[in-house]
């Protein structure tokens, strides 16, 4: 980047807390997330829309954000996978992922996560059709996807019980 | 990573054509992102400057007179939401397997993304030419066209509406520095014949602001063939339109979507006049796919086009068989 790049500011509330943040205007939601708040829970995997590990939710809507620009970002309100957590508890979809070995390698763990959040808020008693349908532009290339399933309708059992 | 590059997000349409650069490449137009984003971050297009359509207000949808108009900036799953789109539309918005694209992914964007050619997404443009001859004959293309692939274009358009609203006889609203045109959508597509043209008959400086969907009594269908389940592009697509009185076909119409660089309309006239079965779903589909012209490796392609033409005009005369 040369010192003439376009530059932008935005105003976010990222997971609830209000950002202000300046960054080179060709940068995605992802990469701002990422490079300049920190925020490394949101992976980089495609970059093309086709694996689902940038998932995150603007404005309550499930997106992609390494196909967001950042500068759209202005007044949003972005939940991330670091936003799940309610204060020390997990999230019962992070709680069974865990339980259910929904998690290898871990990489593509924080996009199925937002998805099936977004799919649950939307949803809550998705079947499993329904829960294979939403996931599946997210790649894992470790589980075979059938403990991914089991966890999130364990959750949304376990969420529909809490 | 992308290049850098100018970011302008207009208030209004004046504005936006004023931001539009004359010649392919310098501007391009940001609506959902997400086929745009993908060609910058492979540097296939590398504009100075991006419009941004969201604040221009041209998301929503709602009837006029004797039609059905839908803003270029609606998203696929307004589109799933809304009551009176018609199923031939709402079908091939479910197709599209992401909950995340659904909610980005625009009308206009989807009827305007590029070709999903490999070798144009690697650079070697939408001809993909090399030494006067085709890579595309010359390496793997099982993917590419089986129709109106004789001269050098050999893509498939890759719109998961326009098949289905060139079946139901839609059209484009256009607007340019010299006000606004209507294009039938089967018009807005065209296959270059040198490697600087765009696929698109719209000027670089106009912008696609409106589909218009003729409201109709038409039974209508799209049927999608993909390799897996999850989130691909259809091998091969049919969209139908199928107007039945007393059980005889009185009207029908029909285009398949990514066999051909153009979205593909065939004629299946020969309905007409009678009812419609399996067998004769299956006969004018048989007669449809005679004309293609595969290339070495896509063969299949022609199978399946068949296939979907037969299963789209059975789903909407009621009469699909679900397996």
């Amino acid at each position: 980047m040369t010192d003439d790049t376009p530059r932008t500011s935005v105003r976010m509330t990222v997971n609830g807390e209000d950002v202000e943040t300046t960054f080179g205007t060709h940068k995605t939601l992802l990469e701002v997330l990422r490079e300049e708040l920190g925020l490394t829970g949101t992976k980089h995997g495609c970059e093309l829309g086709e694996c689902g590990a940038c998932a995150v939710e603007v404005d309550g809507k499930p997106i992609l954000s390494c196909l967001l620009m950042a500068a759209e970002c202005d007044g949003a309100k972005v939940e991330t996978v670091e936003g799940l957590m309610d204060d020390a508890r997990l999230h019962p979809l992070q709680e069974a992922f865990a339980d259910l070995g929904a998690a290898q390698c871990g990489y593509c763990t924080p996009g199925f996560l937002m998805t099936a959040k977004s799919l649950l808020d939307a949803n809550p008693k998705a079947t499993r059709a329904e829960v294979k349908e939403a996931l599946s532009g997210c790649l894992c290339r470790c589980t075979g996807y059938q403990q991914i399933f089991d966890a999130v309708l364990s959750a949304a059992d376990k969420m529909g019980r809490a | 990573m992308m290049h850098a590059f100018e970011y302008a997000a207009p208030k209004s349409l004046d504005e936006a054509l004023k931001l539009l650069g004359s010649a392919w490449g310098d501007t391009e137009i940001l609506a959902g992102g997400t086929d745009l984003l993908s060609l910058m971050k492979d540097f296939v297009v590398q504009p100075k400057r991006l419009v941004n359509l969201a604040d221009v207000g041209l998301a929503g949808i709602a009837p006029e007179g004797d039609s059905l108009v839908i803003g270029a900036m609606t998203t696929l799953d307004a589109l799933l939401a809304h009551a009176s789109v018609p199923t031939a539309l709402t079908q091939a918005a479910a197709g599209v397997h992401s909950p995340q694209l659904r909610s980005m992914g625009t009308i206009g964007g989807d009827l305007l993304q590029r070709p999903r050619c490999w070798y144009f997404r690697r650079g070697h443009g939408l001809l993909a030419q090399k030494d006067g001859a085709s890579m595309v004959e010359a390496g793997d293309h099982r993917d590419h066209a089986v129709f109106g692939n004789g001269g050098a274009a050999k893509y498939v358009n890759p719109s998961s509406f326009a098949p289905a609203l060139i079946a139901l006889g839609a059209s484009v609203k256009v607007r340019g520095q010299n006000g606004e045109r209507s294009l039938a959508v089967k018009d807005l597509y065209r296959t270059p014949a040198s490697a600087t043209e765009r696929e698109f008959t719209i000027a670089s400086n106009e912008i696609v602001t409106h589909v218009v969907v003729p409201i109709s009594r038409s039974s209508n269908a799209t049927y999608e063939i993909r390799q897996r389940h999850g989130l691909d592009w259809p091998e091969a697509s049919a969209s139908v339109a199928v107007t039945v009185v007393d059980d005889k076909v009185t009207a029908a119409s029909a285009c398949l979507g990514h066999v051909a660089p153009v979205p593909w309309t065939v004629d299946v006239s020969s309905l007409v006049g009678s009812v419609l079965t399996a067998e004769s779903a299956a006969a004018v589909a048989a007669e449809v796919v005679a004309d293609a012209t595969p290339l070495t490796m896509n063969g299949h392609k022609v199978e399946l086009a068949k296939v979907a033409l037969t299963r789209a005009l059975l789903r909407a005369a009621g009469k699909e068989v679900v397996r």
